[in-house]
């Protein structure tokens, strides 16, 4: 379960995840990381910013920290999204592991893959994501895709 | 990429991209024919308006009638996303826009649709963009024509209207090797008979009037997308990998991934071409691409009966149908297109020019139109009508000599089809 998850595996993730970490979020309103944190924050999730550049300030209601243990102990984070360069990407799952009891999965972003990363994070129980998005896959397997003329695999007779 | 069952393509041309109306349980697509869509607040619009949500803005951008169209066209080419326009000539302006600016060549086979080599040849030169022809046999003479400014290779799959079958694997790989798109105009094969994207095309444009459709009724186009093209690779194709100054800067690779050039194609394509497929248009269409494998399954099967007949008639001097054993391209038909090589075909008439004329005129059930892909047969003779604005040496690159007629072969019963040509040819060599 690495680059190839399963439909039913991502929406599982995406049902049962309730907060990320959003590792990498850009201030600037048309980057991918800036997109796809208000999107999730608009979709209900709870979207920790992190960002070492911009920490203190506030985006979406919610305060940008500089690191994973800089995330307040009471914010249980379920998943970590990480908009940063494959080879940034070890050491922020060694971080996450360390730092966040209640972490469930590690998502890496399109373009982003680390394999001894992913192995690590399995390795302690985590579900990986890697080379995905999960706003492209929320609104693929959600229906809003299906607005656009995307092909989006699903086939179903039920309303 | 999913955990989907995998369903036949009978299943898909039903049921790909319409589940049930989700306002109404409409079981058939209902045809919503609203301009404009309310938003639920501000920020749901600025949202949409920013590309950060999917949603209904706007007919000219997306409509929920032709979306549905959009995904069956995209799941059936096997692509990631599909934008339906106005008419086929439409969808290959809307591929190319993306990729092209002012000094950049679109290299091209020289068999095409008459109406797609002017284009090509002569109107796209008002944009600053140009073609260069060639014979897509010949790879050596396809790569030479492929310069620093080429930004796509174009051909057609079953090439129009000389029967002609494209060795798309072989120009895929040219397209490859420069980094660049290789294009695929599938209208005449159709997903059921030939899927580009696994040939290694990039993009598929379809006339969605033809087979498709099948039924005559209106006019439509389609680009499907593959998602399979990196647009970052080089630095050819600044509006999908570069902040794009017609949307606030975004950068449409980075941001969309594969989905990129399908919401270019929306966001800026639609948006500033405003070639619009309408809802009863993609209606139409829809109804008829739901018995598309049965409708091209009789059209092949007429289709080689006839070509049959017509080569062992003496009235007839040649007939160019890749599903002959006495075709060039016979064998590249059989492996690239083993379902069959289509259902248009030329054939000439001893006699030359006056004869096919004569022909034309005598022909009862054959319509003489300018289409093809209709369930009915139709006959044209292209070298006065839809090739009529090349110069001979085009029209004989294009497959379209004075001497040859065009017939798109219908799903009527075979043996009518046979006596009306029978009855046409009499008169024509008296």
């Amino acid at each position: 379960m690495t680059d190839d998850p399963t439909d039913d595996c991502l929406r599982r993730i995406l049902r049962e995840t309730k907060t990320v970490a959003c590792i990498g979020v850009s201030m600037n309103t048309i980057r991918p990381s800036y997109f796809v944190a208000r999107y999730l924050s608009l979709k209900g999730y709870r979207v920790v910013p992190i960002n070492p550049g911009h920490a203190g300030k506030e985006l979406f209601g919610q305060t940008i920290v500089g690191s994973i243990r800089d995330i307040p102990k009471d914010i249980q984070i379920d998943m970590v999204d990480i908009f940063r360069r494959s080879e940034h990407v070890l050491p922020i799952v060694e971080e996450a592991i360390a730092h966040l009891a209640n972490l469930k999965t590690i998502w890496m972003q399109v373009g982003v893959r680390n394999s001894e990363a992913a192995e690590l994070a399995e390795k302690h129980g985590l579900q990986v994501i890697q080379n995905r998005c999960p706003k492209i896959e929320y609104q693929r397997l959600f229906g809003e895709l299906r607005m656009a003329g995307f092909n989006t695999g699903i086939i179903s007779s039920k309303l | 990429m999913t955990d989907r069952p995998t369903y036949g393509f009978d299943t898909l041309q039903i049921h790909a991209g319409a589940r049930p109306d989700p306002a109404t349980g409409a079981r058939q697509t209902p045809i919503y024919q609203s301009t404009a869509y309310v938003f639920r607040d501000a920020d749901h619009a600025a949202a949409l308006f920013n590309l950060q949500e999917v949603g209904f803005i706007y007919s000219r951008l997306t409509n929920p009638t032709v979306a549905v169209l959009q995904e069956r066209i995209a799941t059936l080419e096997g692509g990631v996303g599909a934008v339906c326009c106005s008419s086929g000539h439409a969808a290959q302006i809307m591929a190319l826009f993306p990729l092209m600016g002012p000094g950049k060549n679109v290299v091209s086979s020289t068999r095409l649709y008459g109406g797609s080599v002017t284009q090509l040849s002569q109107s796209i030169k008002r944009f600053g963009w140009s073609a260069r022809f060639v014979d897509t046999d010949d790879l050596d003479a396809v790569k030479a024509a492929v310069d620093n400014d080429t930004r796509a290779i174009f051909c057609e799959s079953i090439a129009n209207p000389g029967g002609y079958v494209t060795d798309i694997p072989a120009l895929a790989e040219i397209a490859d090797a420069a980094g660049i798109p290789l294009i695929v105009d599938n209208t005449s094969a159709t997903p059921y008979l030939c899927r580009p994207i696994e040939m290694g095309a990039t993009l598929v444009v379809h006339s969605t009037t033809k087979y498709l459709t099948g039924n005559g009724t209106v006019t439509g186009g389609c680009v499907v997308d593959s998602g399979q093209f990196d647009w970052s690779q080089n630095d050819k194709f600044p509006s999908m990998s570069q902040p794009e100054p017609a949307y606030h800067g975004l950068k449409f690779h980075e941001t969309f991934g594969e989905l990129g050039f399908t919401f270019h194609s929306i966001a800026i394509g639609l948006r500033d071409l405003g070639m619009t497929m309408n809802p009863q248009g993609a209606h139409y269409t829809l109804l008829g691409i739901e018995t598309l494998s049965l409708r091209m399954e009789r059209h092949i099967e007429n289709a080689e009966i006839v070509a049959n007949w017509l080569e062992n008639d003496p009235r007839v001097d040649f007939v160019t149908y890749a599903g002959l054993p006495s075709s060039p391209y016979a064998e590249r038909a059989k492996t690239l297109y083993p379902k069959g090589a289509g259902a248009l075909f030329t054939f000439a008439v001893k006699g030359g020019y006056d004869a096919c004329v004569k022909l034309v005129d005598s022909l009862e059930l054959f319509s003489h139109v300018a289409n093809l892909g209709d369930t009915r047969s139709l006959i044209i003779h292209s070298a006065s009508t839809t090739h009529r604005q090349l110069t001979p040496e085009q029209q004989e690159a294009a497959g379209a000599a004075p001497n040859v007629v065009r017939v798109s072969i219908g799903i009527e019963d075979s043996d009518d089809i046979i006596a009306d040509l029978d009855q046409a040819l009499a008169k024509a060599a008296s």
